[in-house]
């Protein structure tokens, strides 16, 4: 393979390792505060796909992101409000039924709404113009999604370190009763970090797509294990650390496709999270923590 | 003369920067009561966690019954850091899990009582018969060790009448109250067989009465079942009253040992207890 | 209590499910889908106590059951595709030469051995996911519940690529997916129709399983599902137990996927992907977590309910007239998934809990049924 595949090949890997670091991070914020592994994220971003289907059906682009990002986040907000909140004292198996069964329902809602014929997913004209740099040549989009990614980390590093929100944020991952007691707004915090987890997987979700051509039900699935599996390889709970697992990821997965084992670049995700676990459970970044008898 | 059951040597717990147990040098000997006491995180139940084979200690090396059943020495990240005041080096490593120190004879019950909530009281001692089992899977599943079977429900239901449960047998273990909790952990551990008893504060939440009540029945325990304990307590009056001996531990060194009435005037007990006068 | 009365309604029962079963024999053609929803259930039943007997009696939470029915349905499709069949079925990159000369030594084997070949290819396939669940057990037993949900998701997924790659296309015809699997056997010789043959084996394994819940070995399961640390101090050797449970349970959700292959004569790796898994979460989770005859009962329910009275919720339906809005394809699917969250989230406890099925506690709620009735009739006659 030449060398200018080669870079072509990365640069699509970047592109969608992007994608997934936007994910990713959705999946360590709400594991950090409630130890859950969201199992439904995979499938916001799935039906963010499709919100943008529709406005953009409707509307012109600007106001169509708009919509799909402030649908999607509220979406993100009632799964927490109506599965995940009143099951915050159960035991962990129970919470984690929950997701799976949200999952289940969002993605027979979609094959119900939307059926399982695979929805042409539009395009936007100015993120699919093609620049030509020497012998690369992408997309916009492609270009621009590492770009937007390492800004929108960037605000929330701001954000997580600097503001009082994300002080509180950080003080409820680390000691969720403690936190309470000193009267931090638990529902409160837990909101802003689905609001924060889902704005970010919508976005995640156009960017990704656009690049696709089209959105089925299930599309959500194995990109939402994938983006977990990087969120642990990166530290659990660890926001760069996803980031940089999104990245890693995306790229293998993009070179295993070009090698030809596409098959195996499923496969490839969930061997590295089984190495993971075993070697280095808390991942390149985490910490590790011990239980007190 | 009697043989020492149990035994530390310079054992030694560092967590990250803190050393949560300094050289511990404990000795019971077979058929003794000892208590180990100290102010509030002075390091009893990690003590009682290295002992177990819950953690690895640091340093040091445990023998119980005439092995050694856990020995250590820093290393690694470990070595950088160590911080103990013993630096004695020990050249072998022994590593044991909790449940094969359990089934060597040492049982033990917990601070905060664990239980196996939803089982029945009958079933929580039970299943402590379990780990001397000799059938294997396929021969208990087809009941091929019927014979064991049924003798291990016996003993568990003679060991539930002696500490006086044998009534609440079909009750849920989360059901019962509080001191009868204490009690059935306490059965539970005796139907491991053990040699050696740890109870790690026994009397908590008790009253003066309950107290009485529980020294008592160590002591009963102790005869009938022919054990040794070693204990964690607050409670001054039971530890008083039953041990034979008594360490006392502070910020994870030991500062005094002896019998009780040496330890009621030691100065630097009172003065860990009470603080120094100003 | 009553122990002789309860023996002999269980018989009874047991008794006249036999006969239902015998008289449906009979009467298969006309009851066609009856006894196919039946079979269909029964197999679920199995891998849902597989599932439980992890999940429910040990607390481990594992979400593989998936890729270990996939290797049972494999295992036994593969040895099972009649010779003639063979170059039909791969048809593109032709069979594994040792797979053709060893059916050939099968063909050829005397009668005996052939009748009794279908079970035994059960048996190697279950035994081949044993040795799997024995060697991923060793990986991933020590991590965190949530954490082996996923690692038992990913390594269900590995299988199902495993299966479907291009390299394995002589072995198990990659992803074209195997056809002319033959249907359930007979067994001692006609004595049990091939009907009720799966009847008769998932009877048998739930059999075994309960034995073992009972045994002291699902005690042991059940103080590591209630307290690990306490289970330990106990004298309970953790990983030696865990992979006891997830070797035992994956057995028999392979033999279980075996069973399946037989009843769906053609499968292929889609078959087994992840839904699979969450189908049988949701019928465990409805039955009860902890409870054998609730996965029983829930895989009954949930399967009949599915194929049989929720078509109604797919149909166009009109009453008088008017179409009944929202009933169309996919509609029923809904009405699952929000029975399914209404369980997680209110009726925690599934349809039994973590109780099993107890002849005193169903008599008594109609004892107490006809005592509230008497005392609204007034006094005493």
């Amino acid at each position: 393979m030449s060398m200018t595949t080669i870079l072509q090949h990365c640069l699509t890997g970047i592109s969608l390792g992007g994608a997934y670091a936007l994910i990713a991070i959705g999946y360590t914020l709400v594991y950090g505060i409630l130890r859950l592994i969201n199992f439904t994220h995979g499938d916001i971003f799935m039906m963010a796909g499709y919100f943008m289907i529709f406005s953009l059906a409707s509307f012109p682009w600007p106001i169509a992101i708009i919509i799909t990002l402030v649908v999607t986040t509220l979406l993100g907000i009632s799964i927490e409000r109506i599965a995940y909140k009143p099951l915050r004292s159960s035991p962990r198996m129970s919470i984690m039924i929950s997701a799976i069964s949200v999952s289940y329902l969002l993605q027979n809602m979609a094959t119900y709404l939307f059926t399982a014929i695979p929805k042409g997913y539009p395009e936007i004209p100015f993120l699919k113009r093609i620049f030509v740099v020497g012998e690369l040549s992408a997309s916009f989009v492609t270009v621009l999604t590492p770009i937007l990614t390492v800004v929108l980390v960037i605000f929330l590093m701001l954000l997580v370190n600097k503001t009082k929100t994300g002080i509180a944020m950080r003080a409820v991952s680390k000691d969720f009763e403690t936190a309470k007691l000193m009267g931090i707004n638990i529902n409160g915090i837990i909101s802003v970090t689905f609001v924060i987890g889902s704005f970010l997987a919508g976005v995640g979700s156009i960017l990704y797509f656009t690049d696709r051509m089209s959105v089925t039900p299930f599309s959500g699935t194995l990109p939402g294990l994938k983006c977990f599996v990087a969120a642990v390889f990166g530290g659990i709970g660890n926001i760069p650390g996803a980031v940089i697992g999104g990245f890693f990821i995306g790229i293998i997965e993009t070179l295993l496709v070009a090698v030809g084992y596409s098959t195996f670049s499923d496969a490839f995700t969930f061997l590295l999270l089984i190495v993971m676990l075993l070697v280095r459970p808390t991942g390149l970044f985490g910490e590790k923590t011990v239980e007190k008898v | 003369m009697s043989t020492i059951l149990l035994k530390t040597e310079h054992l030694t717990m560092q967590f990250g920067g803190v050393v949560a147990v300094d050289d511990l040098n404990i000795e019971i000997p077979t058929g003794s009561i000892i208590a180990l006491i100290g102010p509030n995180g002075a390091g009893k139940t990690t003590a009682f966690n290295v002992i177990t084979g819950g953690y690895q200690p640091s340093n040091g090396s445990v023998f119980f019954d005439g092995q050694t059943i856990g020995e250590n020495s820093p290393r690694t990240k470990m070595k950088r850091i160590y911080n103990g005041s013993d630096k004695t080096v020990f050249t072998h490593r022994v590593v044991n899990t909790p449940d094969r120190i359990t089934r060597l004879g040492m049982a033990r019950t917990f601070q905060n009582i664990r239980l196996f909530k939803d089982l029945t009281v009958f079933e929580n001692v039970l299943i402590a018969k379990h780990c001397h089992i000799k059938a294997g899977m396929l021969s208990a599943v087809f009941r091929f060790n019927h014979t064991e079977e049924q003798a291990m429900r016996h003993e568990a239901e003679a060991l539930l009448k002696t500490v006086g449960l044998f009534d609440y047998r079909d009750d849920k273990a989360s059901s019962l109250p509080y001191g009868k909790q204490r009690r059935l952990e306490i059965a539970r551990a005796l139907a491991t067989h053990p040699k050696l008893l740890l109870l790690d504060e026994p009397a908590a939440g008790m009253n003066p009465k309950e107290t009485e009540e529980l020294a008592l029945f160590i002591q009963e325990i102790k005869h009938s079942f022919g054990l040794t304990i070693f204990l964690i307590e607050h409670h001054m009056n039971l530890v008083m009253d039953i041990s034979d001996s008594i360490y006392v531990l502070d910020y994870g060194k030991t500062i005094a040992v002896g019998d009780p009435k040496e330890i009621q005037k030691n100065p630097a007990v009172i003065r860990a207890y009470l603080g120094v006068e100003e | 209590m009553h122990v002789k009365r309860n023996t002999i309604l269980t018989i009874a029962s047991a008794a006249v499910l036999i006969g239902i079963l015998y008289w449906l024999s009979m009467h298969q053609l006309k009851q066609g889908m009856l006894v196919s929803i039946i079979q269909k259930s029964i197999i679920f039943a199995l891998v849902a106590v597989s599932m439980n007997l992890l999940n429910g009696f040990t607390g481990l939470f594992s979400l593989g059951q998936a890729g270990f029915m996939s290797i049972g349905a494999y295992t036994t499709a593969i040895l099972l595709i009649p010779v003639k069949n063979l170059d039909g079925v791969y048809y593109v990159n032709g069979v594994h030469p040792l797979i053709r000369a060893f059916k050939i030594f099968i063909a050829e084997s005397p009668a005996w051995l052939q009748s009794l070949f279908p079970f035994i290819a059960l048996l190697i396939g279950a035994l081949l996911a044993a040795l799997v669940a024995a060697l991923v057990g060793i990986a991933v037993l020590r991590l965190k519940s949530d954490y082996l949900a996923i690692a038992t998701l990913g390594m269900s997924e590995i299988i199902r690529a495993l299966c479907s790659s291009p390299q394995m296309d002589t072995i198990t015809n990659g992803s074209y997916g195997l056809n002319k699997i033959p249907g359930f056997p007979g067994m001692f010789g006609g004595l049990i129709p091939p009907m009720a043959t799966p009847f008769v084996v998932v009877a048998l394994c739930i059999a075994f399983i309960m034995l073992l819940i009972k045994s002291s070995y699902g005690r042991a399961f059940k103080a590591i599902r209630e307290d690990e640390i306490a289970a330990e101090a106990m004298g309970i050797n953790l990983f030696k137990h865990k992979e006891m449970s997830f070797v035992v349970s994956s057995f028999f959700a392979a033999l279980a996927g075996g069973l399946l292959a037989m009843y769906m004569r053609s499968i292929e790796a889609k078959t087994f992907s992840i839904s699979l898994t969450y189908d049988i979460l949701l019928i465990v989770v409805i039955g009860g977590i902890g409870s054998v005859t609730g996965s029983v009962l829930s895989a009954f329910l949930v399967t009949a309910s599915k194929e049989w009275w929720l078509r109604f919720f797919d149909h166009p339906l009109t009453i008088g007239g008017w179409e009944v809005p929202l009933f169309r394809t996919g509609f029923r699917m809904i009405i699952f998934s929000i029975l399914l969250m209404v369980v997680v989230l209110v009726y925690r406890r599934g349809l039994m809990g973590s109780n099993e099925f107890n002849w005193d506690r169903l008599l008594g709620r109609f004892a107490n049924l006809r005592r509230k009735k008497k005392s609204s009739q007034g006094g005493d006659r």
